[in-house]
C-alpha cells in the first residue's frame, strides 16, 4: 500500500501520525482518502480550484510530479508533501 | 571528431553555432531593437525605502514638448490579492503589478512609480523631474532578523503567516514557515559525543550580468502585443505580461532578444508591462533600458539570510543529527527559495536524524528573485562550516570525513525523499584523487579548503520542431532562450540521434507564435529537458525516415532499422543508405520531413554535486584574500560539450568567489543601497582570478535519453564555504558572515591574535 509522509506542520491533523499507510492509485486518490480519514487535510494541500496549492510539490518515489492530482501512485510509492521550488 | 564515449557526437568540442555573431558584434540584443517611429521611456523611482504614496501629479511633466504619454500605477488593472500560475513559479498579482509600478504604497528604495515615453531618452528623464509625487515616508526594515520582530514595521497590512498551507491569522513581515523533521534530532543531539552549533549571515548579492534589463513594446489598435526583450523564458514572459496586464495570452507575442546574462535575474518581468503600457497610450513603439543602478536597486537579487547551523557526530566521525533554522530575505514581497535552501542544507550527507525550519521574510529591499541555485549557496557556506568544525573537532581530515558521511543512492534526505542514482561519492572521491589536493601547499598565511554543494534540477516543459533539408541538415526550431551555449548542446543531442554531424544541424530560438510553450532556461533545465524534446524529435524524423526507405525499397517500414546512422533492409544487407544519402531521396518518397517533440518528464531529473578546492592567501596586514588556486569538480551526468560545461563550472566559480569575498548590497540607515555601481559592487574580473581548473566527473542520470545532469547551477554552492576553510587554514579565523571582507578578515584575524600570549623573547 502507498505510504503517505506527513509534513511535521500538518500531524496536528493525522494525531502526529508521520507515515500513513493509504489506498489510492492517483495523488487525487491518495488525498481524498487521507481526508476521509483526517478531515482538512485536503484544505491544506489543494485550494478551491480542485489543483494542488501553488506553494505545495507533491512528490511521488521523490519525483516532484508534473500532473497533479492526476499522478499515478504506485503499491509501494511514498507519497510526499514539501514546499514548492523553482530554479535559476 | 568524436568521443571516446561510444558516441559520435556527444563529448565532442564543436564551436556553438552562434559564436560569429557573438564575436562579430551581429548578434541583436534587445538594445539594439530599433522600429519605426520608436519613442524612449524613463521611469520614476521611490527615493525612500519605505513609504505611503499619498499623490502623484504629472501634469507637469505631460506639458513637456516631447513627452507622449505618461503612465502610473493607476494604468494597471485593479489590483486583485490572488495566485496566477506562470510556468516554473506561481505569484500573487497583486504584488506583481505592484512591483510593476507602485499604487498606495513604496517598499523599497528604487520602487517604479511613473514612467514617461519621449520622443528622446533625455526628454522623457527631463520629464521625470517634473512629476510631483507626495510622500508620507514611513520607517524601514532591510534586515530579516529585524523584520521578523512583532514590533518591526510592517510592509503589508494583510500579510499573515502560512504555516504550510494553514493561515495562522498572524499578521507579520513572516510570510512563511515549514518544517521538515526526520527521525529523533533531539534524542540523537542528546547521544552524539560531539555537537556543533553556529549562526551565519549572508548579505544581498546580485546576478551581476552586464546587460541591463530592457524592452520594447508595440501594442496595435487591433489589440495585438509585440514585445521584444531580454529573458530567460520568452513563455514565462508572455504568462507574467498576460496576468498583470489582463491580456489573453493570445494577444501577446514576446519576441527573445540575445540575452546578456540572466543567471535567474531575467525570469521575471519589470519593463515589458510598463512599456506596453505606454505604448497604448501613444500609439507608438515604446523602448526602455534600466541604468545599472536601477538595475541593482529595482531588479531581483538573491536573498540576504540568517542561518543557525547545529550538527552532532559520534567518535567515529559519523553523523548522527542536524538541526538548520533559515530566514530569507523575501525582499518587498514574499518568496525568497527558502524551500529550495532546505531541500539542499544537508543533501550532501547521510544523517538519520534532522530538522529544517525555513522562513520566508519580507523587508524593505528589492523583491528577491532566483540566482543560480536559488537558496543553496546560502547553506552549503553554513553546513561546511559546521561539518569542518566537527572534521577538526575529531582530528579527521575534512576530506575523509565527508567521505564517511556522504549521501549516496537511496539515501533519504531530512525532507523525507530519497535520492535516485547520483554521483556525490564520485565527486568526493575524483576530488580526493585530484593532482591539487595531493598537491604541496606551502607558505606564509596561505591555506587550503574545500566544500561542497548540491542543487536539484528540474525539468519542467519544452518543445522543439526539426524540419528535414533537402541536403540532409536539420533546422532545429526551439523556444528555450540561449544564455549558456543551449542551441549547441541542444543540437549536438539531435544530430547524435540521426547520425549527423553537429555542424549540420541549424538551431534557432523563435519567438512565441512560432514554437510550443517551453519553460524558462533555469533551473539547469534546457540541455536536460529541450536536449530530450530535440531527441525525441530525432526519433520522430528517425521513424519517417524509416517510412522513406521502405518505400524506396518497396518493402514494409517494419523491414527498415535504424541503427548507427545507417537505415537498413532487414531482409537485404545490400540496401542500407546513411541520413544524408536517404533525406537526397525525400522528394521522390513524399516530400519534406519535420519531426516534432513536446516532452514534461515526470521522472528522472538527476541533480548534481560539486565540490570545490581552493588555496588563499591572506594579506595580514590588509586581511585582502588572494585565489592562488580554485579547482571544481562536478558530475555533469553526461558532458554533452564538454567545454561550455567547463564554462558553467568556471562561471559559477567566479560568481560564488566574488559572493564569498566583496559583493554585497550595502544599505545606509536610510534603507538606501550606497553601492549601486560596478565602481562599488565589486564583482571578481580575470585579473583578480587564476584559471578556474575544472574535473568533469559522469555519473549518467538513468532518466535521461543520454544521461544528462544540469549543470549550470549547482557550481556556485560551495565558493564561499570552500573560501572560508582555506581561509581558516591560513591564518586561523573561521568565518561565518559573507562577505568576507578584508576589513572583517582583519577584524577576526586581530581577535585572534589579542587572545594569544605573546611569545617570550
Amino acid at each position: 500500500m502507498p505510504v503517505a509522509w506527513i509534513p511535521p506542520l500538518m500531524q496536528k491533523l493525522t494525531h502526529g501520525q508521520w507515515q500513513i499507510e493509504i489506498e489510492g492509485e492517483t495523488v487525487r486518490q491518495v488525498i481524498e482518502n487521507l481526508e476521509a480519514r483526517f478531515p482538512g487535510f485536503k484544505k491544506r494541500i489543494c485550494n478551491d480550484e480542485e489543483r494542488i496549492k501553488p506553494e505545495i510539490a507533491v512528490a511521488v518515489d521523490g519525483e516532484v510530479v508534473t500532473t497533479g492530482l492526476r499522478a499515478k501512485v504506485g503499491k509501494e510509492s511514498e507519497v510526499h508533501f514539501l514546499p514548492a521550488l523553482a530554479g535559476g | 571528431m568524436s568521443s571516446d564515449n561510444g558516441y559520435k557526437v556527444i563529448g565532442t568540442r564543436p564551436i556553438r553555432h552562434d559564436g560569429v555573431d557573438k564575436v562579430t558584434g551581429r548578434a541583436v540584443y534587445g538594445g539594439d531593437t530599433h522600429l519605426p517611429g520608436l519613442l524612449y521611456g524613463q521611469v520614476l523611482r521611490s527615493p525612500h525605502a519605505h513609504a505611503h504614496i499619498r499623490s502623484i501629479d504629472v501634469s507637469k511633466a505631460a506639458a513637456l514638448a516631447g513627452v507622449r504619454a505618461i503612465v502610473t500605477g493607476a494604468d494597471l488593472p485593479p489590483a486583485e490579492d490572488r495566485i496566477v500560475d506562470l510556468g516554473e513559479e506561481t505569484a500573487n498579482l497583486k504584488y506583481m503589478r505592484d512591483n510593476m509600478l507602485a499604487t498606495d504604497r513604496v517598499l523599497y528604495k528604487g520602487h517604479p512609480v511613473a514612467a514617461v515615453a519621449a520622443t528622446s531618452a533625455h526628454i522623457a528623464e527631463e520629464a521625470l523631474a517634473l512629476i510631483e509625487v507626495d510622500y508620507e515616508v514611513r520607517p524601514a526594515v532591510t534586515e530579516v532578523r529585524a523584520a521578523m520582530r512583532d514590533d518591526a514595521p510592517r510592509l503589508h497590512d494583510n500579510l499573515t503567516t502560512q504555516d504550510f498551507g494553514e493561515d495562522t491569522g498572524k499578521k507579520s513581515n513572516i510570510a512563511s514557515h515549514f518544517q521538515h523533521l526526520l527521525g529523533d534530532p533531539d534524542k540523537a543531539f542528546t547521544e552524539a559525543d560531539i555537537v556543533v552549533e553556529r549562526e551565519f549571515q549572508t548579505a544581498t548579492v546580485h546576478q551581476g550580468y552586464i546587460e541591463p534589463h530592457n524592452a520594447t513594446a508595440m501594442w496595435n489598435s487591433d489589440g495585438q502585443l509585440t514585445v521584444w526583450t531580454s529573458t530567460q523564458g520568452s513563455f514565462s514572459a508572455q504568462s507574467q505580461i498576460s496576468a498583470v496586464l489582463d491580456v489573453p495570452v493570445s494577444k501577446i507575442k514576446v519576441v527573445p532578444q540575445e540575452i546578456g546574462g540572466g543567471f535567474g535575474g531575467k525570469i521575471p518581468i519589470y519593463l515589458e508591462p510598463v512599456a506596453a503600457l505606454l505604448s497604448k497610450k501613444s500609439a507608438h513603439p515604446v523602448k526602455l533600458i534600466m541604468h545599472r543602478a536601477d538595475v541593482f536597486e529595482s531588479t531581483g537579487p538573491t536573498p540576504g539570510s540568517y542561518i543557525k547551523i547545529k550538527m552532532g557526530a559520534n567518535k567515529e566521525g559519523k553523523i548522527t543529527a542536524a538541526e538548520a533554522y533559515i530566514a530569507f530575505e523575501a525582499g518587498a514581497y514574499p518568496g525568497a527559495p527558502v524551500g529550495a535552501a532546505a531541500m539542499c542544507v544537508f543533501s550532501c550527507y547521510d544523517i538519520a536524524n534532522g530538522r529544517i525550519d525555513g522562513y520566508d521574510v519580507v523587508c524593505n529591499k528589492p523583491r528577491s528573485f532566483a540566482y543560480r541555485a536559488p537558496g543553496s549557496t546560502q547553506v552549503a557556506f553554513a553546513t561546511e562550516h559546521v561539518v569542518d568544525e566537527l572534521a577538526a573537532e575529531l582530528g579527521i581530515d575534512p576530506l575523509e570525513f565527508r567521505l564517511k558521511n556522504n549521501a549516496t543512492t537511496g539515501t533519504r534526505r531530512i525532507d523525507g525523499v530519497v535520492f535516485p542514482k547520483m554521483g556525490c561519492r564520485e565527486v568526493l572521491e575524483a576530488t580526493r584523487d585530484s593532482e591539487h589536493w595531493k598537491s604541496e601547499l606551502k607558505g606564509a598565511n596561505r591555506g587550503r579548503g574545500i566544500a561542497m554543494g548540491y542543487w536539484f534540477n528540474v525539468g519542467l516543459k519544452s518543445a522543439v520542431t526539426a524540419s528535414v533539408n533537402k541536403d540532409g541538415t536539420v533546422n532545429l526550431v526551439e523556444g528555450s532562450t540561449d544564455i549558456g551555449g543551449t542551441r549547441t548542446s541542444i543540437a549536438m543531442q539531435l544530430a547524435e540521434a540521426l547520425g549527423i554531424a553537429a555542424e549540420d544541424v541549424n538551431p534557432q530560438v523563435v519567438d512565441t507564435s512560432s514554437i510550443g510553450y517551453t519553460d524558462v532556461t533555469g533551473g539547469s533545465r534546457v540541455t536536460y529537458a529541450t536536449g530530450w524534446a530535440a531527441y525525441e524529435a530525432a526519433q520522430d524524423i528517425a521513424r519517417q525516415c524509416c517510412e522513406r526507405a521502405a518505400m524506396l525499397w518497396e518493402t514494409e517500414a517494419d523491414q527498415v532499422e535504424f541503427k548507427n546512422g545507417l537505415f537498413s533492409h532487414k531482409g537485404d544487407a545490400s540496401k542500407s543508405l546513411n541520413f544524408k544519402e536517404l533525406i537526397g531521396k525525400i522528394d521522390e518518397t513524399g516530400g519534406s520531413i519535420v519531426g516534432r517533440a513536446s516532452v514534461h518528464p515526470e521522472s528522472g531529473v538527476g541533480g548534481s554535486f560539486a565540490t570545490n578546492i581552493v588555496d588563499v592567501e591572506v594579506d595580514p596586514e590588509t586581511g585582502k584574500v588572494k585565489i592562488l588556486r580554485f579547482t571544481v569538480v562536478q558530475d555533469a551526468g553526461r558532458a554533452i560539450h564538454p567545454a561550455y560545461v567547463e564554462g558553467q563550472l568556471q562561471g559559477g566559480a567566479v560568481q560564488g568567489i566574488g559572493w564569498a569575498l566583496n559583493e554585497e548590497y550595502f544599505y545606509n540607515d536610510q534603507g538606501a543601497m550606497a553601492n549601486s555601481s560596478y565602481l562599488d559592487y565589486r564583482i571578481p574580473t580575470s585579473l583578480d582570478l587564476p584559471m578556474i581548473e575544472t574535473i568533469i566527473v559522469e555519473v549518467p542520470n538513468p532518466g535521461h535519453p543520454y544521461g544528462v545532469r544540469g549543470v549550470g547551477e549547482v557550481p556556485i554552492a560551495p565558493p564561499p564555504a570552500a573560501i572560508a576553510a582555506a581561509i581558516a587554514d591560513a591564518v586561523g579565523v573561521r568565518l561565518r558572515e559573507l562577505p568576507m571582507r578584508p576589513d572583517r578578515v582583519l577584524a577576526a584575524t586581530h581577535a585572534l591574535q589579542s587572545q594569544q600570549p605573546i611569545a617570550a623573547g
